[in-house]
């Protein structure tokens, strides 16, 4: 595999009323084609500006974004252009991100026939009837004809899908993309995005707040944890949620209710030393977790920003990159550090 | 002994294109003390049942059918007959609704204290230091400091913050029963956590009952004690929470069960639900999930199956392949728990 999309030490800064944020804290993350990657973590915590980032939304404030090996915001003449459309968002909410006016096959048509994916005509019928068909929506027939209002939220946020797939994007980022839709279909929209990846070779990250979503969709791919802008711990899904490294992922995982009474009840939970999340405005120094970290060490943990490093553990097994002090030190992971795991 | 007792509850919603059976022939009882999740996907009628508890349904809802019976110091009232002063009193100081922590349920243009103090007011509390002191006791024991909060304008907090003082809120009068829906849905993963700690903390301080809608199946395993399934308006299934999650008899439940992918455990069989809810102005005859069912005979399509009691006497459901769901799905309790008799 090869690396497809690079986001190399990249920050975003904003200004807001009361001062300037970093709402994205030098991240680095390689895609590779065809991988499905997750992106975790709580309001607020960059991944929703990260996605912006990858998707060529946002221009970085500092730091470089490549795509097939090119920094895309110096390449010249359409090679802006050119990475955008290999790159495709889908929304959170199918019913803001699709025009209301438009039928189904209005709103395919136009992206075809604006970057000549078909001829008008019959043409645009076959292509649109094409990607109904490979989004699940049979008959085609019975949809094109069709307006957003007419559609459950799962088949509009298929349509979403559709109108993302219609320029041939290499990688789909899929910000929360499941959130709004009934828990009873959820899976098979995420079986739907994890079958592009496996039959055409589409990368997709998943941008989402639900770990056990996550772990479902990512369970052959990597999953990355943020914290107030960094990207704390990444790494193979499966380790991550079976034994995360990082003391916030070891937090959120034992945190998590399951829907079986007597595991729920019975959680071991972590203790925080603090619930109030720091204000963007005023981050602790060094690691900005420790002032709810209960693994922090004065003098270690509020002095340095710790990398995002790998982590070899002492039996060996399950690497991954983690950006914590104490489990570097120690080479353990805090689910272990903490008797969570 | 029943706090709220709901009799064959039936609610249409008036619409251009006629009327929508939203809720059908609604039963169940809520004890002293009791937790509740009514749990089913959007337009099962989860929510409808639950704001005509203190009457709060929009003006196209109506009543068709059935009695909502509430009991205190051994008295029993028709919720339904209420005039609008004894719908205040009740709406407070006997059943309190928890809506979810958006803005939408401040009033942005007055601060959290000026909301207490009306909410106060509106029940005949007219001593300001009485209720300074009741809103202080209340926001401590949801663990928010009154100094800073009782100043503060809603857009001020945040959605934890918020959450905790709507909660803090409804308990102000004694209420016996609170509903909430969908407490925790737009929170954080750790905010989520800290408002399922505080409602059991609660709960085993003040005694009140609790019923609470969700479609969040980790929530009810949290705090339920019992749970009740609606799919198309009707409760499919109505159980002990660990027969529902175990045991469960509807193949709905089975459904909505398999839908939820877990952090911990094998990944297993999760699955979606094929199909939609049917179109709740015109049902077919028969049962209403037979199309989405994979255990659907012939016979399904008959007529609505009745609610009958399966397993034991406490858990019923509304399906006649019961027995077959039985053989299929069988007891999946984790061997600790069957080994302490469940």
């Amino acid at each position: 595999m090869s690396a497809l999309l690079e986001l190399d030490r990249v920050s975003r800064s904003f200004a807001v009323p009361a001062g300037r944020i970093t709402a994205v804290d030098d991240v680095s993350l390689v895609l590779e084609r065809g991988e499905s990657v997750c992106l975790v973590g709580e309001s607020g915590c960059g991944k929703t500006t990260t996605g912006r980032l990858l998707a060529g939304l946002l221009h970085p404030t500092s730091g470089v974004v490549r795509f097939e090996g090119n920094d895309v915001w110096v390449s010249k003449g359409g090679g802006l252009a050119a990475f955008r459309r290999s790159v495709q968002l889908v929304h959170q909410d199918p019913y803001a991100s699709l025009n209301p006016t438009r039928t189904v096959f209005q709103t395919l048509a136009a992206p075809l026939l604006r970057h000549h994916k078909a001829h008008r005509g019959r043409g645009v019928t076959a292509s649109a009837t094409a990607l109904l068909e490979r989004v699940g929506l049979t008959p085609a027939d019975d949809f094109l004809a069709k307006y957003p209002h007419q559609l459950s939220g799962g088949q509009r946020q298929r349509v979403a899908i559709a109108r993302a797939l219609c320029v041939e994007p290499k990688v789909i980022v899929a910000d929360e993309a499941v959130s709004m839709v009934d828990v009873s279909i959820r899976i098979t929209l995420l079986d739907l995005l994890l079958a592009l990846g496996s039959e055409f070779g589409v990368t997709i990250v998943l941008i989402t707040h639900d770990l056990a979503v996550a772990r479902y969709f990512g369970r052959a791919g990597r999953v990355g944890v943020m914290y107030l802008g960094r990207m704390v711990e990444l790494g193979r899904t499966e380790t991550l949620v079976s034994d995360p490294a990082h003391p916030y992922a070891a937090a959120l995982i034992a945190a998590i209710p399951v829907a079986d009474p007597t595991i729920t009840r019975n959680k071991e939970r972590v203790a925080l030393r603090s619930a109030d999340v720091p204000s963007l405005l005023r981050l602790p120094p060094g690691c900005s977790f420790h002032p709810r970290c209960p693994l922090a060490e004065p003098g270690l943990c509020d002095v340095a920003v710790p990398a995002l490093l790998p982590l070899p553990t002492i039996d060996g097994a399950g690497t991954r990159d983690v950006a914590c002090h104490v489990a570097q030190r120690e080479r353990r992971t805090a689910a272990e550090l903490l008797g969570v795991g | 002994m029943n706090v709220l007792s709901i009799r064959d509850l039936s609610i249409d919603y008036r619409t251009g294109h006629g009327p929508v059976h939203a809720v059908r022939d609604v039963s169940f009882d809520v004890a002293a003390g009791e937790t509740i999740a009514i749990i089913g996907e959007s337009g099962s009628g989860k929510t409808t049942v639950a704001v005509s508890l203190v009457r709060l349904s929009p003006r196209s809802a109506r009543i068709t059918n059935g009695e909502i019976l509430y009991t205190k110091d051994g008295q029993t009232i028709d919720v339904r007959t209420l005039d609008e002063d004894e719908l205040r009193r009740y709406r407070w100081s006997d059943c309190a609704m928890v809506f979810q922590a958006a803005l939408s349920a401040f009033n942005p243009v007055i601060s959290i204290w000026e909301q207490f103090l009306d909410t106060a007011r509106a029940h005949g509390m007219r001593d300001r230091h009485v209720v300074r002191e009741r809103a202080g006791e209340l926001l401590d024991l949801v663990h928010l400091d009154p100094k800073r909060v009782l100043p503060s304008y809603a857009h001020e907090l945040s959605g934890g913050m918020r959450q905790r003082v709507l909660i803090a809120m409804s308990l102000l009068l004694r209420p016996q029963v609170i509903i909430l829906d969908e407490p925790t849905t737009a929170l954080d993963i750790l905010t989520q956590r800290s408002i399922i700690d505080l409602l059991r903390t609660l709960r085993e301080q003040l005694g009140f009952a609790m019923i609470f809608i969700s479609h969040d199946l980790s929530i009810a395993a949290e705090l339920a004690d019992r749970m009740i399934t609606m799919y198309a308006g009707t409760v499919v299934e109505r159980a002990p929470v660990r027969d529902l999650f175990y045991r469960p008899r509807h193949p709905y439940s089975v459904g909505l069960l398999r839908a939820v992918p877990r952090i911990s455990g094998a990944l297993g069989a999760v699955a979606s639900i094929p199909g939609q809810p049917p179109d709740l102005r015109r049902l077919r005859p028969g049962c209403t999930y037979q199309p989405r069912c994979p255990f659907a005979v012939a016979a399904c399509g008959d007529r609505e199956p009745d609610l009958v009691p399966v397993d034991t006497p406490a858990h019923d459901a509304r399906c006649i392949r019961w027995e077959a769901v039985a053989a299929a799905v069988g007891d999946t309790a984790p061997a600790a728990e069957t080994a302490a008799g469940g």
